[in-house]
């Protein structure tokens, strides 16, 4: 079944995995070491004296309420946003599965989005979402102040879950859409012919032959709503209004290099780094079960 | 990239002038500096460089905008850490503290002794020299950017309810807005309640009203200062700010919700914004057309006696490592800059005013306040002067100053939400921005500020 090339001497494998080994070592590992190193010390912005404090750095952070409100609307966004971006994503390629007219450019249409980059994306959205000047304005126009997400913590959150999702929708969708192209036409007509809808095909066979697609996915938008929401946080809302859509990747952020606080800021990615490790394997123990490997 | 190339091209220049060894075409000393201004602002600083540059040949300055002052602090640092840091480099008021611990630079005042030139400390004007001075006196950096909080306020709309002059006491301020309101206004003011915001909104109130902002003398007597706003007049004042919130007399303006409170104020919208004369000229280039409009100095609760306010901006400070022919260099562009004539270049092209009483003098002799678009400068003049500064009014020296004013602009969005109270708010202010200070504290173990 599978082709596998060998190699008749190891040597030759490890040097094709060199310069990639290089390349993690030189941007995780490295850095990942640094960041523990840093975590255990009090560093002086400008070099020179650093002290050594062990775990003081963990204990002022956890006993920072501002973190675990960080820590609770990172939760609050990856949820949402993730399950936003995945249940449009698989609707739409249910829908463009199915033999329609033009299928092939709702495609290209659908794909667009995950080619803008985060901060182009977030300044759209901005003027979008703008209350006073942007789309949402006429809304504001008829009930003064409903839509603020300057002065209203859940409406920006909505604003930066909305843009999210909406870029990760067009990944989302390449992905649905290559697992339904590869269930067999012929399972699909044969329950058709023996009677059964729409909605059952998709329950019954669709949905259980991609679940290794949305189990991967799942991991992925999760992982991604964690790092990749810093641009569009920055650009959005800066972790405004009043925290409210602080998120952890930003606070790692603005402390560190806003606030010079290097050390802090090492502490909270070792705990990032440590809860999406903790998701990750929770994901792979407790739902991959559910995943049907066909 | 530009760093590496121009190392190429000194070194082949270095290899090309010794081939040829021919001294007399010695290229000149090149050295640089970063600085944290953007958009037109930036091309002034440019054009200022060129000046330097064409006035002398012996050395040249090489200008780079790092976008803002944030990020010119981030490069900076992690060009120190590289060994490769800019001779010169601009730094904003509140990084003064962070400057003065970090031990990378060289004392302006030493610099300029060093190669000769003679500096009159006493002819800046003393709210701008004690805020970038040691305890003692000494320069250790020179004051570049300079600014102050003024009120701004909409001549047509005070007609309207029969005023003909800007209120003087957040009291009058309180009736006007309302009847600004009853007249059909529908902002009479504008705020914003971001980070920055930090600036005139506590800052500036606290030094007018003579109000400490952190014990030990706002921080200059010590890394153990810690925050009292949360006990202050400042309290009343975010209490005012509310109620008139509350009441419709004050919007809040922010770039994020679509016009800044400038932009609002200049096309009318919005007839009273606090902000820094900076934007005076901006307000001028972009007002409806045959709008009046002037400023006046920051109001003050009745019977206060009025202190001066806080000098804003930033100040160049000559980083330590560097070349002597480098420093001579450095230190020859800082005297350029402290020459009168530039000053007026400088404050005509921007908003900023001159440092120096000569400064000052040379431009009101030259007729510049008397200009229309220029007229009106001068009252900042007159509030960063308005008294002898005071143990408290002097300025605010504490570290890690840019996350304390992050934690304000959080707490007052709080506030403004009706998430928490007045009193809460503040008191979270207070408690985050002591942890702050704390840690800075722990950072720099036994270590006190010059």
């Amino acid at each position: 079944m599978e082709k596998r090339v060998t190699f008749s001497s190891w040597t030759i494998g490890i040097l094709f995995a060199v310069p990639q080994l290089l390349l993690i070592f030189t941007f995780f590992y490295w850095p990942a070491g640094q960041a523990v190193y840093w975590s255990l010390t009090l560093q002086q912005p400008w070099g020179g004296g650093n002290i050594w404090v062990g775990l003081d750095n963990f204990r002022s952070i956890l006993a920072n309420a501002d973190y675990w409100n960080s820590i609770t609307a990172s939760l609050v966004f990856a949820g949402i946003s993730t399950g936003l971006a995945m249940f449009i994503a698989l609707v739409l390629a249910a829908l463009t599965d199915r033999q329609l007219a033009g299928s092939r450019l709702y495609r290209v249409v659908l794909i667009w989005p995950y080619g803008i980059a985060a901060p182009a994306l977030a300044l759209a959205f901005r003027f979008i979402l703008a209350p006073e000047a942007g789309f949402l304005s006429v809304i504001n126009r008829m009930w003064p102040g409903i839509w603020d997400p300057g002065l209203d913590g859940a409406d920006a959150m909505a604003s930066i879950i909305v843009a999210f999702s909406w870029k990760y929708v067009g990944y989302n969708f390449i992905f649905f859409m290559a697992a339904f192209q590869a269930i067999p036409r012929s399972l699909i007509e044969a329950a058709a012919m023996d009677g059964s809808g729409v909605i059952r095909r998709f329950w019954d066979i669709q949905f259980p032959l991609i679940t290794p697609t949305i189990f991967f996915l799942l991991v992925i938008n999760i992982t991604e709503s964690f790092q990749d929401s810093f641009g569009i946080v920055d650009i959005m809302t800066s972790g405004g209004p009043a925290n409210s859509t602080n998120l952890m990747v930003y606070k790692i952020y603005s402390d560190g290099f806003k606030g010079l606080d290097y050390s802090g800021a090492a502490a909270q990615s070792i705990i990032l780094m440590m809860l999406i490790i903790v998701l990750t394997i929770f994901q792979f123990r407790f739902i991959e079960r559910r995943v049907h490997y066909g | 990239m530009t760093m590496i190339k121009r190392g190429f091209v000194a070194l082949a220049a270095g290899a090309l002038s010794t081939a040829l060894a021919m001294p007399a075409f010695a290229e000149p000393v090149k050295f640089d500096f970063w600085f944290g201004l953007s958009g037109d602002l930036a091309r002034v600083v440019d054009t200022m460089c060129k000046n330097f540059n064409a006035s002398q040949t012996d050395y040249e300055v090489v200008c780079t905008s790092q976008g803002n002052y944030d990020a010119t602090l981030q490069n900076t640092i992690a060009a120190f850490r590289a060994g490769k840091q800019p001779a010169i480099v601009q730094v904003y008021d509140v990084g003064t503290a962070t400057m003065m611990l970090s031990g990378a630079y060289k004392p302006a005042d030493k610099l300029m002794e060093e190669n000769g030139y003679k500096i009159d400390y006493a002819d800046y004007f003393p709210g701008i020299a004690r805020y970038y001075a040691t305890s003692k006196g000494e320069m250790l950096s020179f004051p570049f950017n300079s600014s102050t909080a003024l009120m701004y306020w909409n001549k047509d709309a005070f007609a309207k309810i029969g005023k003909t002059e800007a209120p003087k006491t957040w009291e009058d301020v309180g009736a006007d807005l309302k009847a600004m309101k009853d007249a059909g206004y529908e902002c009479p003011m504008a705020i914003n309640i971001s980070a920055n915001e930090s600036w005139q909104l506590m800052e500036q109130f606290s030094a007018i009203h003579n109000q400490p902002i952190a014990t030990k003398n706002n921080g200059y007597d010590g890394l153990d200062a810690r925050l009292e706003v949360n006990k202050t007049k400042f309290v009343q004042y975010v209490t005012d700010l509310k109620k008139w919130y509350d009441a419709g007399l004050i919007k809040i303006k922010s770039k994020d919700l679509g016009q800044d409170m400038v932009q609002a104020f200049a096309s009318g919208t919005c007839q009273v914004i606090l902000t820094s004369v900076g934007d005076h000229g901006t307000v001028g280039r972009t007002q409806k057309e045959g709008m009046k409009w002037d400023v006046a100095e920051l109001p003050v609760y009745a019977g206060t006696e009025r202190k001066n306010s806080l000098v804003g901006g930033a100040s160049l400070w000559v980083l330590s490592g560097k070349s002597d022919a480098e420093y001579k260099g450095a230190a020859a562009f800082l005297n350029f800059i402290h020459d009168p004539k530039t000053a007026l270049f400088w404050s005509t092209n921007t908003g900023y005013i001159p440092v120096t009483k000569s400064g000052f003098d040379y431009m009101k002799g030259q007729g510049f306040y008397d200009k229309a678009p220029y007229k009106g400068r001068e009252t900042a003049i007159a509030s960063l002067t308005a008294s002898e500064p005071t143990e408290i009014t002097r300025g605010i020296r504490l570290g890690n100053f840019t996350q304390i004013r992050a934690e304000f602009g959080t707490q007052m969005q709080a506030i403004f939400a009706n998430k928490v109270s007045v009193q809460e708010g503040l008191d979270t202010l207070v408690k985050n921005g002591d942890a702050i200070l704390e840690r800075f504290q722990q950072t720099y173990p036994g270590k006190t500020l010059p």
